[in-house]
């Protein structure tokens, strides 16, 4: 560090890039070592987990595998197996229908279904992952909008009012120890009932859990003004209302990104389980089932993955929101 | 009980009721449920400031010089005995706007710029927008933060951000300026310029100021009557009237007379913790 400033001295701003570079080296190491190892210790687990399939794939195509016959090989340890027929193991990273699929199979998968058929100008055909990331998307979004305002409005509700500060967050822990897998199937089955279906059941679903995070978060943030400015306002003759446009809610900030952090991922984590029980045609949830009725290992793996990227890309985008705003209000630093 | 202690509470007990005062208090009593069983913050404190008078309260900590402010602002109710402010109760006083308060920390919004939060208590009270500019303008000037209005707290120093504290509370012009120990986390150089600044502020608006403080040279240069306490339970035991003139430029904390009344309050002192 002292040398790069010192050899790149003819100018401050070229030694702040030079130091800004050698930062992001020192941190893309790290990564890259994780993901390094990660994807190493996946493809030692294909040979475990694949080893059975492609041993009897290469034993119809002709190759002699001790012990012979599929039978024989079915309650043997994997491990054995792989140390007797060292030289038929190829085949584990490249099945058809994997237990476990390789990366490279996972990330074609993925390239095919997104970028593939974009290029083939079917960017939102039925097969296309962008199809089924938008459709969980939108019911993510509903919910996480439905949820956050929900949260906001119960912790001014609690922060306000002395009995629903006794109540309310006693309910709301409540509602969040019921395996929202149990409740999701229910929540679809009423509200179709009733004629309500597509996105609003999922969307709900999703509101339920992330309304959580908010509310704890914003009870403890609408709390956050220190004794001093609330009396500052109570010499002012402020109302409550006041109190709170002026003091409380952007006081309270800082907790509410922390929380819609939390609660945008339970939002996709709640669409995606509404998809599960309404045997839904669309979504990542509804491409995960399918996976896994037809034993479409790759399948489910890129859904997993499209998820995955999608909740980082969600959980960023917010982080992106928090830079922006709280160093707009002076609260960045 | 101490002479002088005793004649400060006679002094006040005489005193008639409410005639020009602006804050007259009368064998105010205050007790503080706590945990550890009862605290006497204030023990039958009379007192009568009138209108246009810089009076400050010294003693050391738990002697109830906070509270008494607090008890004025109507933060804190008295259990016993009687207070007016204004010929109000505390609480009417409140709601009437007769005071700005001023707490030890600025406690500006860094949401807001320094106009922004000079602007805050008029907003609350509802001045319309022409005027809410016109007096930040002037009192921003008065606390010499002009080319600030723009500026952020975190980008001004600490004495800065306590004078924008002050403007704040000067922005509605209440007639009673409330300071709690306002430049206790400063140190002594920007001490100094503030009592300095204060005392302008003070002879150009002729408020009635009450000031918390810990220090013996801040409270002689600036007030009027220096109301010596004590702790355990928080009452008065001196109040000393000052005869310095009313201009007052910084050295005169080097002549005999300041020095004298430096000595009364710090004698004052010395007898409050002889109760211990």
């Amino acid at each position: 560090m002292a040398d790069a400033a010192v050899t790149a001295s003819p100018g401050a701003g070229v030694a702040g890039r030079g130091r800004f570079a050698a930062r992001a080296a020192r941190a893309v190491w790290p990564v890259l070592m994780v993901v390094g190892v990660t994807v190493g210790l996946w493809y030692a687990a294909c040979l475990p987990m694949n080893v059975k399939e492609s041993l009897n794939q290469a034993e119809r195509a002709g190759a002699v595998i001790v012990p012979e016959g599929g039978q024989a090989r079915r309650d043997a340890s994997p491990w054995g197996l792989m140390a007797q027929n060292p030289a038929h193991l190829g085949g584990v990273w490249s099945q058809d229908r994997p237990r476990l699929p390789a990366p490279h199979q996972v990330a074609v998968e993925l390239y095919e279904t997104t970028v593939g058929m974009a290029l083939a100008g079917r960017a939102f055909s039925n097969r296309s992952l962008f199809t089924h990331a938008w459709v969980t998307l939108s019911a993510t979004l509903l919910g996480f909008g439905i949820g956050t305002a929900l949260g906001i409005l119960l912790a001014v509700g609690i922060v306000h009012n002395r009995a629903m500060d006794m109540s309310v967050m006693p309910w709301a822990i409540a509602s969040q120890t019921i395996p929202i897998l149990a409740l999701a199937p229910m929540i679809v089955v009423v509200l179709n009932s009733v004629g309500i279906s597509g996105l609003l059941p999922k969307a709900l679903i999703s509101a339920y859990l992330s309304f959580f995070p908010v509310v704890v978060g914003m009870v403890k943030g609408l709390r956050s003004p220190e004794a001093a400015q609330l009396d500052l306002l109570w010499t002012y003759n402020a109302t409550p209302a006041q109190t709170l446009w002026k003091l409380r809610l952007p006081a309270s900030m800082p907790y509410l990104f922390a929380s819609l952090k939390v609660g945008v991922a339970a939002s996709l984590v709640g669409a995606i389980v509404g998809e599960l029980p309404t045997g839904a045609v669309a979504g990542l949830g509804a491409r995960l089932l399918a996976g896994s009725y037809y034993g479409q290992t790759v399948q489910i793996w890129s859904a997993l993955f499209a998820a995955a990227i999608l909740a980082a890309l969600l959980v960023g985008l917010i982080g992106l929101l928090q830079r922006v705003v709280l160093g707009r209000m002076g609260m960045g630093r | 009980m101490m002479p002088q202690a005793a004649a400060a509470l006679t002094e006040g007990a005489a005193l008639p009721a409410g005639t020009g005062a602006v804050i007259a208090a009368r064998g105010l009593d205050l007790t503080f449920r706590t945990a550890d069983g009862p605290v006497q913050a204030l023990s039958d404190v009379s007192l009568e400031i009138g209108r246009g008078e810089f009076v400050s309260f010294i003693g050391p900590s738990g002697c109830g010089k906070t509270t008494f402010l607090r008890v004025v602002a109507g933060l804190e109710h008295p259990t016993g005995g009687a207070i007016a402010v204004n010929g109000m109760t505390p609480d009417a006083a409140r709601q009437a706007r007769a005071y700005g308060y001023v707490f030890q920390a600025a406690g500006l919004y860094p949401w807001r710029t320094i106009a922004g939060n000079v602007k805050l208590p008029l907003e609350i009270m509802g001045f319309s927008k022409a005027e809410q500019e016109s007096r930040v303008r002037k009192v921003l000037s008065l606390v010499e933060l002009d080319g600030f209005a723009g500026k952020y707290p975190w980008q001004l120093s600490g004495g800065m951000q306590q004078r924008a504290s002050i403007a704040r509370a000067l922005s509605f012009d209440a007639g009673i300026l409330l300071m709690d120990e306002p430049f206790g986390a400063l140190d002594e150089i920007v001490r100094d310029r503030l009592n300095e600044e204060l005392m302008r502020l003070w002879a150009a608006t002729g408020k009635t100021v009450g000031f918390v403080t810990h220090s013996i040279p801040e409270a002689v240069y600036l007030s009027t009557k220096i109301v010596v306490m004590s702790p355990r339970p928080g009452r008065i035991i001196d109040v000393i009237e000052s005869d310095l003139p009313a201009e007052r430029p910084l050295d005169i904390r080097d002549t005999p007379e300041f020095l004298a009344l430096a000595h009364r309050v710090r004698v004052g002192l010395r007898a409050g913790h002889a109760y211990d």
